[in-house]
């Protein structure tokens, strides 16, 4: 390599990479680098989920009698509105992507950054301006209508600070716009030489298809909720039934983003298993085109289900019927990455690394989540499910156990891609598993509740029920330490972990072709990739298998 | 990020950053049709259900001026692929004379627009505690054709008939008409910024045969805006008029 | 209530069954689908975990059978789901003819409900085992939703909207019911209780406190005459407007050709928007009463017009299609 020319001085000075290339607040402000913008993302993120996760432990505090003792009716409503704004709109739809995706799909596909780097930044900007509106809603007066924001309460009844939290979310849409453009621009023409369509990692596959659904989706919702806005401001009356409008008008434009929501939460997260598993089970992923295929599946089916929300606002019952078919339909390519997984697994070699623990939790709470989501699919079950805490749980299940397991999962694989360094593994794993049994304990006993019949949204509620919400704040308290615990040993490793070393696993993508952490260009020399996904057997590089002896420091790049 | 000559550094190739760019545009034009996809499912639902109040509404708008204006943008659309075309054929010169022209053509439009929510605020056509639909039959000027106003009263009339709660139902109107003309408004007038940019930059003799991706993408945005307002102009201004 | 956590709520209408028992059916195979992943991958784990750190495994890329299987086993089993739930659905939105109409109307934050001698209560609804009873669900303010979770129905309240639902109660005794759909402040507080009664007790309730004057036939034809309905739609079809004489529940040809059921829905309908559904043969010269009827007097006029059900159905000229449905 080039750099070989002065061999002496690179032993002695930090090599240079992209988080000591330059200094200062402004060159983390104004950078254009991908990398540095998804730490930006990264610190951001993790103050909403802080915010979010603040309201939902105050939620389960209050619910631990069936009369509430810790707030007020007004406080509850604001306290659950405000936990799904901050965790859906400011945590889960940016955090694998925005965090994630924008670090890993250039290094993965062998690019130099994505191909827009200055909307990149912008996207992260609007994100701040969006994220500072929605709190000062919550500063001033809180937010009361729920995230979904159903008129004619949210446009005419809601006494609370409405208009300055649907800005915010609609100027935040822009910047998830413009991620979902940086990335399917980016796909398409930064590939390096080789990278062709069917060697792309199945991460890449899943960030295309969430992409898509970011940029047709999002705009339907922005648009929705500043009518809602100006409802509010002007007295308009498109969703209000005084005026003349229709209040289900709203619920079909506002399910038609806030369904295809779930895919860009969950979709990222199956990208981040499908790769964590066959690194750690160190074999080619099993049917990968069908994997592929299938988040592409997805996020087109996924738009065309979002009434099956609706089956008892009284729409008609072909259209119920349509919904709840095409709902059956989507479940087929979540069902199909599943078995791939499983099947991935068989003859493996497999390691108990954190991340492989995640990715375990993963499918055992995403099996849960989404076979659950066949019985609110099902008209006739739905009926008594619907608006019930079955419905919390199943969501939960979904966006928590799903996007939450794979987006820790994640941090915990790139982890040493991203600092340079490797987290303490047995605080890592015993965090994992944590989350895991904290997890079940709280969203399981929901389940049932719902089943009995406890409505959401509830600040008070019927004794009968509170065994069950007992058990669920148990377990609350045991999810708030399991989340606390990675803040810790992450911080902690980001100067005193052991040195990572370019491909620590190791893995088979791109990402790992350079060293950690990558320099500001990512690749000193465009890779040429000639090798297929998740190749273990004709990559002497890695230095396994059999008669291999044991990695050879030559990595080229160093 | 370090730059060669008009190739930015992420970019291997001219042609690659091109195609970016123009892919690029495109995504962009797709969430564009989204975001005002929703507001014309709003406006179709609407219509449907209060036809008699819609077509009132349209017949208070100004035909003439609603139709010199589509005949304006069409115009500024020609002068743009006119300006891509120079460019495209290392005309430089043509390239700031089509591009000046689209602007113009651009502002006249503007300009127009802004006489005709004027016209609307004179006649309490805004939605709010003083919209009256009845305003300007009832408080007609000097200017106005008594024939005409006799017209306006009589159809009023018959819509109140068919309709008593028309003054309501008409605020939806003016809300869509106002929301949409006025977002297309937003988008003309950040085209209007970005045709300043891109002259800025043909004086500078900037766009050549090899190099003219901003006139490009550009001008697919301003062609974009333009046919928003091809649907735009009978959705509002044609459909239901003096039925 | 039991000592012990129960799994399912009583089971106090016909719904409920059918509910459970699809519940049952979709947990069998759901639970399959879970434990066989689960067993696969625990045996997967423990068997196939690395021996030495050099190990890899054995590249197997994919097997075409297996994706074509679990494609389409599952999506059988996911359109027997489909099926059977749309059967229960279907019956739920479909209401039989004999019902017992009683009128129940939402607000910010309690339950109004109208029986159908006019006898009106607050956040308690009394209704006969064994009849079926149907809801006819309206709102004052927000949308709200109506949830008996020991029938196992709910139906959303939707302001501007009429909404429907129906079951047979099937056991005497009191159940909860609660609003559903977030409502605003005191969302957790707006419910009440129904008490199912023996149907001679259920009468018996009725007549000892019965009102009147609160008899929303009464209230409807007094309205009927106060609005000057009756200047338009008279008697024997030769007004202006058609005679709604046994209207309710007829199928009505309309001025496209089109024909629909004169359901509440439609009651409603033709008095806020008397121009949406046209009657063949008769011109659109009824104003609209939008912002002039409050709910509850339209819930009475609706209750008249349905209580014009004695004189015969005139053969022609009242809009009414010559094949009616009912009896």
């Amino acid at each position: 390599m080039s750099t070989t020319t002065l061999p002496a001085p690179v032993h002695k000075m930090p090599r240079e990479d992209y988080l000591n290339a330059t200094y200062g607040l402004r060159s983390w402000l104004l950078t254009t680098d991908h990398k540095r913008i998804a730490l930006l993302y990264l610190g951001s993120v993790t103050v909403f989920f802080f915010i979010g996760g603040l309201f939902a432990t105050m939620i389960r505090i209050h619910l631990l009698t069936p009369t509430g003792f810790l707030v007020t009716p007004e406080t509850y409503n604001k306290l659950f509105t405000m936990h799904g704004v901050a965790m859906i709109f400011f945590f889960l739809i940016p955090s694998i992507p925005a965090v994630l995706g924008n670090f890993l799909i250039p290094l993965m596909i062998g690019a130099k950054d994505l191909a827009f780097p200055k909307l990149n930044l912008l996207s992260w900007y609007i994100y701040l301006v969006g994220g500072c509106f929605v709190l000062y809603s919550f500063g001033t007066g809180g937010l009361d209508t729920g995230w979904t924001f159903y008129t004619p309460l949210s446009s005419v009844y809601s006494n609370s600070a409405v208009t300055p939290a649907v800005i915010g979310i609609f100027i935040n849409g822009f910047s998830s716009i413009l991620t979902g453009l940086n990335f399917i621009v980016t796909i398409h023409t930064m590939r390096a030489p080789g990278m062709t369509w069917f060697r792309l990692p199945l991460f890449v596959w899943a960030h295309y298809a969430t992409s898509l659904v970011m940029v047709l989706g999002t705009p339907v919702i922005a648009i929705t909720l500043l009518l809602v806005g100006l409802e509010r401001m002007f007295h308009l009356g498109f969703f209000n039934p005084a005026l003349g409008g229709d209040p289900i008008l709203f619920q079909h434009l506002f399910w038609f983003y806030s369904h295809p929501a779930v895919y860009i939460m969950i979709l990222p997260a199956m990208g981040v298993v499908s790769e964590i598993i066959p690194t750690f089970a160190r074999k080619p992923i099993f049917g990968y085109s069908f994997i592929a295929g299938s988040s592409i599946a997805i996020a087109v089916i996924g738009f065309l289900v979002w009434a099956h929300h609706m089956f008892v606002t009284g729409q008609s019952t072909y259209a119920a019927l349509t919904f709840s078919f095409l709902s059956y339909v989507v479940a087929i390519p979540s069902a199909v990455k599943v078995f791939n997984w499983t099947s991935t697994l068989y003859k493996g070699s497999i390691s108990w690394d954190t991340p492989m623990i995640y990715a375990f939790g993963f499918i055992g709470l995403f099996l849960i989540g989404g076979l659950t989501g066949l019985f609110l699919a099902c008209l006739g079950l739905d009926i008594h499910i619907h608006d019930t805490y079955f419905v919390v749980a199943h969501f939960h299940y979904i966006m928590v156990g799903g996007a939450v397991m794979g987006y820790m999962g994640g941090l915990h694989f790139w982890w040493p891609k991203i600092t340079g360094r490797l987290y303490p593994e047995s605080l890592a794993r015993t965090a994992a598993i944590t989350l895991f049994v904290g997890f079940n304990l709280t969203f399981f006993p929901q389940f049932i509740l719902g089943y009995m019949g406890m409505p959401r949204r509830y600040h008070t509620y019927p004794p009968e029920f509170q065994v069950l919400n007992v058990l669920s704040t148990a377990g609350a308290s045991i999810l708030a330490l399991g989340y606390l615990l990675p803040m810790i040993y992450f911080t902690w490793s980001m100067r005193y972990g052991t040195v990572a070393g370019q491909n620590p696993w190791p893995a088979t993508g791109l990402e790992w072709k350079t060293a950690s952490p990558p320099p500001t260009e990512n690749f000193d020399v465009t890779p040429q990739v000639t090798w297929e996904p998740y190749d273990f057997k004709d990559r002497p590089d890695l230095g396994l298998g059999p008669g291999t002896p044991l990695p050879a420091p030559a990595h080229g790049d160093d | 990020m370090h730059r060669t000559g008009e190739l930015y550094g992420h970019f291997e190739t001219l042609e690659q950053q091109k195609e970016t760019a123009a892919l690029g545009m495109w995504v962009f034009l797709v969430t564009e049709v989204l975001f005002f996809g929703g507001l014309f499912l709003i406006y179709t639902i609407n219509r449907h259900a209060f036809s008699t109040a819609f077509g009132a509404g349209s017949n208070t708008l100004d035909l003439k001026l609603g139709g010199g204006n589509t005949v304006v943008l069409i115009l500024s659309s020609l002068t743009m692929a006119m300006a891509v075309w120079s460019a495209q054929v290392g005309k430089k010169q043509l390239v700031s004379l089509f591009l000046i022209a689209t602007l113009g053509l651009g502002t006249i439009f503007l300009g127009v627009k802004v006489i005709e929510y004027k016209q609307k605020f004179d006649h309490h056509l805004i939605p709010g505690s003083s919209f009256d639909i009845r305003y300007h039959s009832e408080h007609s000027g000097p200017n106005d054709d008594p024939k005409e106003i006799a017209a306006e009263k009589e159809e009023l009339e018959k819509a109140f008939a068919a309709d008593p709660d028309i003054n309501a139902h008409a605020q939806l109107y003016f809300s869509l008409y106002f929301g949409m003309t006025g977002l297309h408004a937003l988008h003309m007038i950040v085209g209007a910024g970005l045709l300043l940019w891109l002259i800025k930059g043909s004086f500078a003799a900037r766009y050549t045969p090899q190099y003219n991706t901003p006139v490009e993408i550009v001008g697919l945005y301003w062609h974009f805006v333009d046919i928003v307002w091809i649907y735009l102009f009978p959705l509002l201004y044609l459909i239901d008029r003096h039925q | 209530m039991q000592s012990q956590v129960p799994l399912y709520p009583e089971q106090a209408s016909n719904f409920a069954p059918h509910v459970d028992n699809l519940m049952l059916f979709i947990t069998l195979i759901c639970l399959f689908f879970a434990v066989a992943v689960t067993v696969a991958i625990i045996i997967f784990f423990f068997k196939y975990h690395r021996k030495k750190p050099e190990d890899v495994g054995v590249p197997i890329h994919g097997n075409m059978i297996l994706e074509a299987a679990w494609m389409i086993v599952p999506l059988i089993l996911a359109m027997a789901m489909f099926g059977w739930g749309a059967v229960v659905y279907v019956d739920y939105r479909r209401a039989p003819q004999d019902t017992l109409d009683i009128y129940v109307i939402g607000k910010q934050w309690m339950w109004k409900a109208q029986q159908p001698n006019g006898l009106k209560e607050i956040n308690e609804l009394h209704v006969p085992v064994g009849k079926n009873v149907r809801l006819i669900l309206a709102s004052e303010d927000v949308i709200h939703d109506f949830y008996v979770p020991a029938f196992r129905v709910k139906m959303d309240v939707v302001p501007g909207h009429y909404n429907t639902m129906w079951f047979r109660p099937t056991k005497s005794g009191r159940f909860h019911f609660f609003c559903s759909q977030y409502c605003g402040t005191n969302h957790a507080i707006m419910g009440g209780w129904v008490t199912v009664m023996e149907p001679a007790e259920y009468a018996a309730w009725l007549s000892g406190t019965s009102g009147g004057q609160g008899n929303p036939v009464v209230a409807g034809e007094k309205l009927f005459t106060e609005k000057a309905c009756a200047t338009c739609h008279v008697g024997a079809g030769v007004g202006r407007a058609p005679s709604l004489n046994g209207v309710y529940g007829a199928k009505v040809l309309l001025a496209d050709g089109s024909t629909v059921i004169a359901d509440e829905a439609y009651i409603r309908e033709s008095i806020l928007q008397p121009n949406a559904k046209i009657v063949a043969g008769y011109q659109p010269v009824m104003p609209t009463f939008q912002g002039q009827v409050t709910e509850e007097q339209i819930l009475a006029l609706t209750a008249y017009i349905k209580s014009l059900q004695s004189q015969p159905v005139p053969a022609t000229g009242s809009g009414v299609a010559p094949a009616t449905e009912k009896k």
